[in-house]
């Protein structure tokens, strides 16, 4: 039972070393590093005897002062097993397996004999391992496309894995991407009319929205229920159907290529989800301070705008933000409707980009890091308001 | 008292609710009906403005003192199907200068020149040419005749409100269009990428739930791809992927885990074989659908982590007692909290992923065997020009949906309602 249980310690806990370390590597010849070997199975064996030196200790030295020796031992072995790297790769094995080490404080002999610890041992790594893997493919795609936008697409016809910065270069040449697609491709008026477009879609939704939910919330008329059902399903349908009967009537009247029309439809299209969070929201105030309201002879307006308004301005807030973000996002409406760079949104302004073969992938990458880093430095720093709105059942993307 | 207090909360109801359901009215239910409309009518991109008279005006010396010019009007209807009736046509002149042997349909008086034309059919082109002369003998100014414009105007069809219906479009979309291969890679798209989304949300729910460092900031970053813009982000896996020098066949080919290249977006096909047997793997739709679980399994993964959070820490606590193990946690107590919410967002997120249209229109562009029923609704209207085609293909999206949601709340609806 002890010897079946550490087998399984010693696998799974190299195996998850392994993992964090080939990470390493990978990051590590992004750097310009020349490996061409992952060295799996050595690393992998040192590894087992590493996990197995720290349950044989046990706790008869210092919790710290074994961690460090023995990761300093690991850091040097490695070091000897791989190809040539330079000392900064070196120290961060070493961070790697101290942390790693520091991980492993709660085994030793004694806990390798208790219940299910197969399971757990399995369960813990994983766990781990886990969150290893996915913080690393979430993160990847997002720092290619940051480096991307400060490389040359000479340099990476050249050497696709060397996403190296040079930072003696002087800063204007670093961001020259940014530089060239604010100057020849015009994206500052492309920032210009995403922001008006989105800021007036929460505007204008907002307006239509707070009394409408307001009314679904608190007063009886008939056809109520009806229509808090078909809210829901409104916004469960397509905007895919929607864009040939738009496109025609919206051609008719002259309203494609004019930021009026989009404003609209993206209007239209988050009205039902913004209906829904405040209703939801409003319900949740004390009618008794209404009725307070009303004795002093308020009307509806009044109530709406010195009751509701101020009682409810987390819920606002966060659908004010809500709205903004998918009408930044926003794509298929901007594509069917505008077709004259005059008129584009950032969006539309990327895919225009590239569309012309010959545009090198440093300006898309730093049009596209302009068109995500406001939504991203957004959500972050609303991340509360936002995350319960979301899970309040709005689930509009 | 009651009575009209009651009648007073309804009027002030309905004018508060009336804006917000016109306006979604307009936009979003009068287009799904509009596409039954269009859907059987035989229309293309080019015919959906409403035909009008046209005019081109060019202006000629015709001699030497340019006192007499020859105006030459380039006629046209500017519709190819449809005929405009009853063109009215009107051009303004200065003073002093009057028509020489004006046409027949056209009549001069006070300064303007005013013509009857009739009814133009479709196509309908004329060179319709005036000589002007000035009374006094003395010089016209060329740029005058030319900055006034000529006025027209004709009685003509909408195209879209016209009632010649057919139903050649269905038949096109059911006999033509590769329909049943569009229909499996559709249920292919839709549904592994749901399943994928769902078993990815539950692992990360999963993972964030325990007690580890650093949660809040797993679960803000867990979010990013599905707050990204998804043009930024399509483009980002397309540099990734690309064949020549993406970064992610760079990498496979350097570690030698891959000889050649792997064109992950652009190859339909790659033939695998596991055990001796060989099979082959949608390859570009199977790189669509990972981009599309990657993108949309943060949603699944935050409705779960909410639930998981809401069971109470007693049911695992006494289960500690009885001397359950992890996985029996996980099966006896975990899984029955969630099928609820498992069940919504499998709807959920079926449904969306059905429509998806832009994450495959910017990947691929729906080459490569990854043309979903969204796609085609793009290629019909816009690439082949059929706007009636594409408005088909989406009544066939829109059939498909109610009778997904109608199954949906026959089988679960009634036990997620009670959550």
């Amino acid at each position: 039972m002890k010897f079946k249980s550490l087998t399984i310690f010693l696998i799974i806990s190299s195996f998850f070393l392994t993992c964090i370390l080939s990470i390493w590597k990978i990051m590590s010849t992004l750097q310009g590093l020349n490996f061409t070997n992952l060295n799996i199975t050595p690393v992998f064996l040192i590894g087992i005897l590493l996990s197995l030196a720290f349950v044989l200790i046990g706790n008869k030295i210092n919790h710290l002062i074994k961690i460090f020796s023995l990761s300093f031992i690991f850091s040097i072995s490695y070091f000897y097993l791989n190809e040539a790297s330079p000392y900064w790769y070196i120290f961060g094995v070493f961070l790697i397996t101290l942390f790693f080490t520091n991980k492993l404080k709660k085994y030793n002999m004694q806990s390798l004999q208790e219940d299910f610890i197969s399971e757990k041992i399995i369960f813990d790594f994983i766990t781990l391992f886990g969150i290893v893997f996915f913080a690393f493919v979430i993160l990847f795609p997002f720092y290619i496309m940051f480096v991307t936008s400060f490389k040359t697409q000479i340099a990476l016809l050249v050497n696709p894995l060397d996403f190296s910065l040079d930072f003696t270069k002087s800063l204007t040449e670093l961001f020259k991407s940014y530089f060239v697609i604010f100057e020849t491709y015009n994206f500052g008026r492309y920032i210009l009319i995403s922001s008006a477009v989105s800021i007036g879609t929460v505007i204008v939704t907002l307006l239509f929205a707070i009394p409408a939910a307001y009314a679904v919330a608190r007063l009886n008329f008939f056809g109520k229920n009806f229509l808090s059902t078909s809210i829901l399903i409104i916004y469960m349908f397509p905007a895919i159907v929607l864009v040939i009967p738009l496109y025609t009537v919206f051609s008719q009247l002259g309203l494609r290529n004019s930021i009026f029309g989009l404003l609209i439809v993206y209007t239209a299209t988050t009205l039902p989800v913004a209906i829904y969070m405040l209703q939801g929201y409003f319900k949740s105030i004390p009618k008794e301070i209404e009725d307070a309201g009303i004795m002093d002879g308020q009307n509806w307006f009044g109530i709406i705008l010195k009751i509701i308004i101020p009682l409810s301005l987390p819920a606002i807030a966060s659908v004010a933000l809500y709205v903004f973000m998918i009408a930044w996002n926003e794509f298929l409406f901007s594509l069917m409707f505008l077709d004259s760079p005059k008129s584009f949104t950032l969006s539309r302004a990327i895919q225009y980009l590239s569309g012309d073969a010959e545009t090198p992938r440093q300006y898309l990458m730093a049009g596209s890091v302009i068109v995500t880093l406001p939504v991203l430095f957004i959500f972050i720093y609303f991340e509360k308001y936002l995350v319960s709105g979301l899970t309040a059942g709005s689930v509009k993307e | 008292m009651s009575d009209s207090l009651s009648k007073l909360e309804k009027r002030t109801a309905y004018t508060l609710v009336l804006p917000a359901v016109l306006l979604v009215f307009a936009i979003v239910l009068f287009p799904i009906f509009a596409n039954v409309w269009i859907s059987f009518k035989d229309i293309e991109l080019k015919d959906i403005r409403i035909p009008e008279p046209r005019a081109k005006k060019i202006v000629k010396s015709i001699s030497e003192n340019q006192s007499e010019l020859k105006i030459v009007y380039k006629l046209r209807n500017s519709s190819l199907i449809q005929e405009i009736r009853n063109v009215q046509f009107q051009d303004k002149f200065p003073t002093n200068v009057s028509p020489v042997n004006l046409d027949s349909r056209c009549n001069f008086q006070s300064k303007k020149v005013v013509c009857d034309f009739g009814n133009w059919e479709a196509k309908y082109r004329e060179n319709f040419e005036i000589t002007i002369q000035n009374i006094n003998g003395e010089i016209i100014d060329k740029k005058i005749i030319k900055s006034q414009k000529p006025i027209l105007s004709g009685k003509a069809d909408n195209p879209l409100l016209t009632t010649n219906f057919t139903l050649e479009n269905f038949k096109k979309v059911f006999y033509e269009n590769n329909f049943v291969e569009l229909l499996l890679t559709t249920f292919y798209f839709t549904f592994f990428g749901t399943i994928g989304a769902i078993i990815f949300g539950i692992l990360a729910a999963q993972l964030v739930n325990q007690n580890i460092q650093g949660r809040t900031y797993m679960r803000g970053i867990l979010l990013f791809p599905y707050v990204g813009p998804v043009v930024a982000l399509a483009y980002t896996w397309t540099l990734l992927l690309d064949p020549n020098s993406g970064t992610l066949n760079a990498l496979l080919v350097n570690f030698n885990i891959i000889e050649q290249p792997i064109n992950l977006l652009g190859q339909k096909y790659i033939t695998m074989s596991i055990l001796g047997f060989e099979f082959k793997l949608r390859l570009a739709l199977t790189t669509v659908i990972f981009f599309e679980i990657w993108r949309y399994f943060p949603l699944a993964f935050l409705f779960i982590l909410a639930r998981l959070q809401a069971i109470p820490q007693s049911l695992y606590e006494a289960a500690e007692v009885d001397g359950a193990s992890p996985i029996q946690k996980f099966i006896h107590i975990t899984l029955p909290q969630i099928t609820a919410i498992i069940s919504i967002l499998f709807m959920i997120r079926f449904i969306w992923n059905f429509n998806k249209f832009e994450d495959i229109f910017l990947l691929t562009g729906g080459a490569s065997g990854t043309r979903t029923l969204p796609i085609n609704v793009y290629q019909q209207g816009f690439a082949v020009s059929d706007i009636g085609m594409g408005s088909a293909v989406s009544i066939v999206i829109v059939m498909l949906l109610l009778s997904f949601m109608v199954i949906y709340f026959r089988l679960i609806g009634k036990r997620a309602n009670e959550v």
